[in-house]
């Protein structure tokens, strides 16, 4: 594919794909190995009446009132959260999963009773994103990228997403060590003076700033399979945190570019005109990662563990 | 023999808080309706070898926990040779029960034994070559420094225990708090585990154990502490590990069969 053809029209979707695969993918591997990995699911749901609020109050989707909105309905799950486990007397489990899916309906109630038909947020949005109109028409080619008045013209999607990639790993390579020991040992961490508490928070914080900057790009789909497709795979691959959290970025970069390509030329391939939703074929190919690394992983059970 | 152990009781809360490596006082833990551990007074005499026993669910656990800071109590505070705890911390060593965490997290026995190094090591300082020396001669007082690149899932019950107590030493401190050190693990490990630990009574440094084989208490220990959530007794083997005190704090949950076996002292 010529340059003409491929910077315009793919490479922005397909770097904003990455990126927000890869920031969903590192909180990831932190969240699925302290048995919290519906929280990025959690996050995804809740977020969504945050966000459509947002809107209806603003009437703009622009970042800062969507990352409000998102953080206000967060507080609200978390209170209804701990009514509901107070009030009812249930395990925490339960609560979450009755909140989170009774405020991702009242989203979506929200967005189907209101007119948003103005822009470009509605139930499919939310669910699939917008991947495949995050396009760069000011672009002629590769040149582009070194055209100051071309790049003006980028999707204000791709610098928020390269963002809070960089936000994201930043936080993980600044906090390697205590994440690393709370995750293994929070009693340990907190006799040593780590404050667990506050650490454990601030991966959720950014887990959550990751879903909000991915979920505006592409979707709730593609968040919730990536914060535990390519970390859950990448486990299976290696015993070692530190090449797990390189698996997982490999799976996760995998899957956004062989989903996107897919998505956009398989149907062609097949014969059909009709090209499928990107995030949605990016989130099955997670999911096919994890698949074949569940069934050829090298590291699939502890073998050699004595038994007692 | 009863007014020689309050004697001594005494003379141990006598002992300035500044000596006692542990201090805690009025310790009060719930975690729902009922306390745990209610009012507990405990005075750890330095360089001893101090075993916490009682019954299951007495608290024994919690208490350590509680002085740690791991748990939140209700009421009480531990000082640490007279000082609040949060100034001190580098002077304490830790070994949380095996069962507390998850085996087959993704790392290697020697990156565990690392862990033990973090005030040292920091947010980004680099892992240098004494630090590696470090963790491994750890290891090697333990009896693992073959195992350092194993994945920890691929350890016995004993070899993980053993992996915990190196990363323990790692610390460096001067007190050492142990959950269970002996629970399920296989008799080679019990007796690696108990000569480190004499190891380290005998270069001046204090541990203290919680500790479920009665059996053992006489051999292992020098001081003993009961406590059936609140505190029964508190001092030398000698004179507090007793047929009477045991009786306080398992509430005839022993049977005086079991009571007799041991070499208690004289009630």
């Amino acid at each position: 594919m010529s340059g003409e053809e491929f910077v315009p029209l793919s490479l922005t979707p397909l770097l904003i794909g990455m990126f927000a695969a890869v920031a969903c993918a590192l909180p990831g591997n932190f969240l699925v190995l302290r048995r919290q990995a519906l929280i990025g699911d959690a996050i995804s749901h809740v977020v969504l009446p945050g966000i459509v609020v947002a809107f209806l109050v603003t009437g703009t989707i622009s970042a800062w009132p969507m990352m409000i909105g998102a953080a206000g309905a967060s507080l609200v799950a978390v209170a209804l959260i701990e009514a509901i486990r107070k009030l009812g007397k249930i395990e925490p489990g339960a609560a979450m999963g009755v909140t989170f899916t009774a405020m991702f309906a009242a989203g979506v109630l929200l967005l189907e009773q209101s007119d948003t038909s103005a822009v470009h947020l509605d139930v499919e949005h939310a669910l699939y994103g917008n991947l495949e109109s995050l396009i760069w028409l000011d672009a002629v080619g590769w040149d582009s990228l070194w055209d100051p008045v071309a790049l003006a013209g980028l999707p204000v999607e791709l610098p928020r997403i390269a963002l809070t990639l960089v936000a994201v790993i930043a936080f993980v390579w600044i906090l390697w060590r205590p994440l690393k020991l709370s995750t293994f040992d929070e009693g340990f961490a907190q006799t040593m003076g780590l404050r667990t508490g506050p650490l454990g928070l601030a991966l959720v914080v950014v887990a959550a700033i990751a879903a909000v900057a991915a979920f505006d790009a592409v979707g709730s789909i593609i968040v919730i399979a990536m914060f535990i497709c390519p970390p859950a795979a990448a486990r299976l691959m290696t015993n070692r945190l530190e090449m797990q959290i390189a698996w997982s970025v490999i799976f996760a970069i995998l899957a956004a570019v062989l989903g996107y390509v897919i998505a956009g030329y398989g149907p062609l391939w097949v014969g059909s005109d009709h090209a499928v939703s990107a995030a949605g074929m990016i989130a099955t190919i997670s999911g096919l990662i994890l698949a074949i690394a569940a069934v050829a992983a090298p590291c699939r059970t502890r073998t050699g563990a004595p038994v007692e | 023999m009863l007014e020689l152990a309050r004697m001594d009781g005494l003379a141990a809360q006598a002992q300035s808080l500044e000596q006692s490596p542990l201090s805690v006082r009025g310790m009060t833990v719930s975690y729902g309706q009922k306390p745990a551990v209610f009012s507990v007074d405990m005075t750890v005499v330095e360089g001893s070898m101090t075993a916490i026993i009682g019954p299951n669910g007495a608290g024994k656990s919690t208490l350590l926990k509680a002085a740690l800071g791991v748990i939140k109590p209700l009421a009480g505070r531990a000082m640490v040779h007279g000082k609040p705890l949060n100034g001190q911390r580098h002077r304490i060593a830790y070994v949380p029960q095996r069962a507390s965490v998850d085996w087959d997290f993704p790392t290697r026995v020697i990156d565990v034994v690392l862990m033990g190094l973090y005030r040292e090591l920091g947010l980004l300082r680099r892992i240098k070559v004494v630090h590696m020396n470090k963790a491994m001669a750890c290891l090697d007082r333990v009896g693992m420094s073959d195992f350092a690149d194993r994945q920890i899932g691929q350890l016995s019950g004993g070899q993980q225990q053993r992996v915990f107590l190196a990363r323990a030493l790692a610390q460096g401190a001067d007190l050492y708090l142990l959950d269970e050190p002996f629970a399920g693990v296989d008799a080679a490990t019990e007796k690696a585990i108990i000569d480190v630990l004499k190891g380290l009574k005998a270069a001046g440094k204090t541990v203290v154990a919680v500790h479920h084989d009665l059996a053992t208490v006489r051999d292992y220990f020098d001081r003993v502490f009961l406590i059936n959530t609140r505190k029964v007794a508190e001092g030398p083997v000698e004179t507090t590990f007793t047929a009477e005190n045991l009786n306080l704090a398992y509430g005839g949950r022993l049977a005086m069969a079991q009571i007799d076996q041991l070499e208690l002292a004289a009630g």
